[in-house]
């Protein structure tokens, strides 16, 4: 499965709901993706992971990425996940020290009010 | 001793089909359910770097090899890069174990994690894991259990 990608604002922060597999070939999309919004100027991100089959390194390296980005505007990167084998992945790398991760979009946006 | 075996140029949208193929073998071999998906990120891992050792490299056509059996009651599989490197000595393998990104500190630690996470995913993986580098290539080998007793033995 390839990567889908959508954004929509909720809450005065934007949503990045990402779906499929994010690995060394599709991350590079995902990556243009977040640039473009910082570029924009949107720099309160919450990418929604529910929809997501896979993920690698090189998916936790764009998020880091992005989030340094979003950081250097004084902004956030929050994610949203239950899925137990995409957390496992956080958890390796010690990264759910450096991402919050909620439950659900309404719990990112109330934790961020 | 059933071996198979993949080859595939070096390139990032060949990643999937070996991780998928690592799966079915791994699943067919007897690897409990539970360490599949464990299987399909190491594998998937292992591959991304070996792609990533190509990078840059002018008239590099030698393919990625992953190489996959299942003897000895163990499911191993074997990833070989074909780029040839100096060989690791032990104090440099012994380091190697220490490149878990060290999240104590801010601002430098980031790019850390940038560019060392493929490899500490596969330390936080796999058990029985070994790195090699020489004139064939570099080699990440991986095993885990196979068969009935898998699930007991993997924790």
């Amino acid at each position: 499965m390839d990567l889908s990608l959508s954004t929509r604002t909720e809450g005065g922060r934007t949503i990045v709901e990402v779906g499929g597999e994010i690995d060394v070939y599709t991350a590079p999309k995902l990556r243009e993706q977040l640039v473009e919004l910082v570029n924009e100027g949107q720099f309160h991100l919450i990418v929604d992971m529910e929809a997501v089959d896979f993920l690698d390194s090189t998916g936790l390296g764009v998020l880091v990425g992005g989030l340094k980005r979003v950081r250097a505007h004084e902004g956030s990167l929050q994610l949203v996940c239950t899925q137990e084998r995409i957390l496992k992945i956080f958890r390796i790398t010690g990264l759910t020290k450096v991402f919050p991760i909620h439950p659900s979009v309404a719990v990112a946006i109330a934790s961020s009010d | 001793m059933a071996i198979v075996e993949l080859r595939f140029s070096a390139l990032p949208e060949h990643v999937r089909t070996a991780r998928l193929v690592a799966a079915a073998v791994a699943r067919r071999a007897g690897v409990a359910e539970t360490v599949l998906d464990e299987v399909r990120l190491a594998v998937g891992e292992a591959c991304s770097r070996a792609v990533g050792m190509h990078q840059d490299r002018v008239d590099d056509d030698r393919p990625v090899t992953v190489t996959l059996d299942d003897g000895n009651g163990r499911f191993s599989i074997e990833v070989n890069d074909g780029v040839p490197q100096p060989a690791l000595t032990e104090a440099a393998l012994a380091e190697g174990a220490g490149l878990m990104p060290d999240l104590s500190t801010n601002g430098a630690g980031m790019d850390v994690i940038e560019n060392e996470m493929g490899l500490a995913v596969i330390l936080g993986l796999v058990d029985d894991l070994d790195v090699r580098t020489g004139a064939e290539g570099g080699v990440i080998r991986m095993s885990w259990p196979s068969g009935a007793k898998s699930a007991e033995t993997v924790g």
